[in-house]
């Protein structure tokens, strides 16, 4: 009887071990179960993610070349477009062998680590505020004006980013120094898709009418649906049903598709749909997990849209398309923050209304969009130039400096643009005000010119007295 | 007279036999490797300093070269574009790594740093090359530093006008930085 007992629990434990077992193997490789392999939160970046480990530990043989690898899966091409001030190259140069030994930045995970919460800061980043000072301590042998400045003041204030300084160099702080808070001919510039899918001969670009439709039969669309289509860019620049609603099955033939996803979108707006892959709309859509949904977000939303899913037709409509609704209305469908909430009663709305009422100037209003989906000069992969949406709302937020060149100045002075994202209070404001401080860069790289061309006009007086 | 002509030739083809790159690339030491890896990096560099800046830039006055090319909508700095070359090679993992640094460097990362690279763009500035070996982060390199020499207008006048450059009276040939090319050794 004993004995019976003793087998019992063993078989018992047996049969819980296995249960267990098969619990996680299963855990393990199913997206979304994976939460008791979490070894701490995740950083707001990637906590729409974090439940696919797969995401960042795809390669878990590779090491840290494997981390690394995944990091660039999504954040290779805007570490290019920025001109990283600290690419990989310059430190795996044997040259800069001592200063790999103080920060070795061939790993993103150096400065930004995951699953640390307790020492994450803004960015992501997971160093002491002072991480400047590991190769720049002598800056001020170098700069001479830098003298006594703290070592936790480097990226604060408009002047320095470790990455991104394309509105931060010292020339173009001289360049552009001079600019009050309004440019003489404040507006955003325009887009052009359909002519420059006609200048690469892609599409003929010629409109379309109800009467031309291809898809009536297979689709059998509600005369509601064709009316909006009629009214559309896509109509207007010769895209028929077929455009979207066609595409080639599993078995290499065409097949008609009632409702087409992001990947129909790509053939013409390949780009856009990669910004909206890559930001926090449409992260989980890439990693092939369920569309995100506002109730998972860590920001406050509203709790209708909760249970919303984003896609390309969440914010755009199928069939109608408009880029106004989806440049204000979608958003505050969604987001419920205090800069959200703000936002109809700054001076940025009063343009976005005076602009949709057919008062203001084409490109003089300014919506969500305007700043957070921006309008940008693009370089396609056909090296052309383009301006397009940049749909990753993240590309251009954090640090806020960035917006600068893509989004302020498009309408205000260099010095008012940097003023104004410094200060927090103005921005949880929604703009509507003064900002409170003037930020020093500008005036120091204007007094480092005049001391340059001091130098350059005393050697040249030199030279003529020789 | 026609004797010694003879012997002189002699000498001299002794000569070039005992420095001349083996005809098989095999036999190559570091040095025949370092050699010609520079060949290559100096004739693009030529080229693009003569046929492109200095041709556009100087001559025909068509466009200008900036250090912010893309702002500017300039032609790529003759530096830049060799720098652009080596983080090119770099991100393709290429196991040698190359830069054209200076004693009087614009831009102050391009400044001699290691004790080889102070002695060896020293040594350079007579015309010649220097060799040796030194070790970094724990690894032997055999390095080699070549004299980059101003070869027109337009390599004086940037350097002499610009506002962050500690010298300003560069001729025409005059030695203005070196190339510095590593090969690692273990």
């Amino acid at each position: 009887m004993k004995r019976l007992a003793h087998y019992r629990a063993w078989l018992l434990w047996l049969a819980a071990s296995g249960l267990l077992a098969a619990w996680l193997a299963y855990a393990v490789q199913t997206p979304d179960r994976q939460q008791a392999f979490m070894p701490g939160k995740v950083t707001h970046a990637h906590h729409q993610i974090e439940l696919k480990c797969a995401a960042c530990h795809a390669e878990p043989f590779k090491g840290s070349a494997g981390i690394q690898d995944a990091c660039l899966s999504c954040h290779a091409k805007e570490l290019k477009a920025m001109d990283d001030s600290h690419p990989v190259s310059k430190f795996t140069d044997p040259r800069n062998a001592d200063t790999l030994a103080k920060l070795d930045a061939r790993q993103c995970v150096s400065c930004h680590t995951e699953h640390k919460a307790e020492i994450t800061r803004p960015v992501g980043v997971t160093l002491p505020d002072d991480f400047c000072v590991r190769c720049h301590s002598d800056i001020e042998k170098e700069r001479p004006s830098h003298k006594g400045m703290a070592f936790t003041s480097c990226a604060t204030g408009g002047c320095h980013n470790f990455h991104d300084n394309r509105a931060l160099y010292e020339d173009f702080l001289i360049r552009h120094g001079q600019g009050g808070k309004l440019k003489d001919d404040p507006k955003l510039p325009e887009r052009h898709l359909r002519d420059f899918m006609v200048y690469m001969e892609y599409l003929d670009g010629e409109p379309i009418t109800a009467s031309d439709m291809d898809g009536r039969a297979e689709l059998s669309p509600v005369p509601k649906l064709v009316a909006e289509w009629e009214h559309t860019a896509h109509a207007q620049a010769g895209v028929n049903c077929s455009g979207c609603h066609q595409a080639k099955d599993e078995s290499d033939t065409l097949a008609w598709i009632k409702q087409p996803d992001h990947t129909v979108c790509t053939r013409c707006h390949k780009e856009e749909v990669e910004g909206f892959l890559t930001g926090l709309h449409g992260m989980r859509l890439k990693q092939g997990m369920t569309p995100m949904q506002p109730g998972m977000a860590e920001q406050p939303m509203k709790p209708s849209a909760g249970h919303a899913k984003l896609t390309c037709m969440s914010c755009h409509g199928a069939h109608r398309f408009d880029t106004r609704k989806a440049a204000v209305e979608a958003c505050l469908t969604c987001h419920d923050d205090g800069h959200t909430r703000a936002y109809k009663a700054s001076p940025h709305f009063t343009l976005w209304h005076e602009e949709i009422s057919g008062r203001g100037a084409k490109g003089s209003g300014v919506s969500c969009a305007t700043c957070h989906l921006p309008r940008v000069e693009f370089t396609t992969p056909e090296d052309e130039t383009r301006v397009l949406v940049q749909h990753n709302q993240n590309d251009n937020l954090r640090p806020n400096e960035k917006m600068v060149r893509s989004v302020c100045m498009n309408c205000h002075g260099l010095q008012f643009s940097l003023d104004a994202l410094a200060d927090g209070k103005l921005v949880a404001r929604n703009f509507k005000g003064m900002p409170a401080q003037q930020i020093e860069s500008i005036r120091m790289a204007l007094e480092a010119e005049r001391r340059g061309q001091a130098r350059k006009a005393a050697g040249e007086a030199d030279e003529a007295e020789e | 007279m026609r004797k010694f002509h003879v012997v002189s030739s002699l000498v001299a083809l002794g000569v070039a036999a005992a420095f001349a790159t083996p005809a098989h690339a095999a036999d190559w030491d570091h040095k025949d490797i370092a050699d010609a890896l520079h060949s290559v990096m100096e004739a693009d560099r030529i080229v693009y300093t003569k046929l492109i800046v200095n041709r556009l830039q100087n001559q025909d006055k068509v466009i200008k070269a900036s250090e912010h090319w893309k702002d500017d909508k300039a032609l790529v700095l003759p530096a830049q574009m060799f720098r652009y070359g080596a983080e090119h090679v770099a991100e393709k993992g290429a196991k040698f790594s190359y830069s054209l640094l200076s004693l009087w460097p614009v831009n102050k990362q391009n400044n001699a740093k290691t004790p080889v690279e102070k002695a060896g763009l020293e040594a350079v500035l007579k015309g010649d090359p220097y060799y040796t070996t030194e070790t970094l982060g724990g690894k032997k390199y055999y390095t080699a530093i070549y004299p980059d020499k101003a070869v027109a207008k337009a390599c004086i006048s940037c350097h002499n006008d610009h506002k962050d450059s500690p010298r300003k009276d560069f001729k025409m040939g005059d030695v203005m930085g070196g190339v510095v090319l590593r090969l690692p050794m273990n």
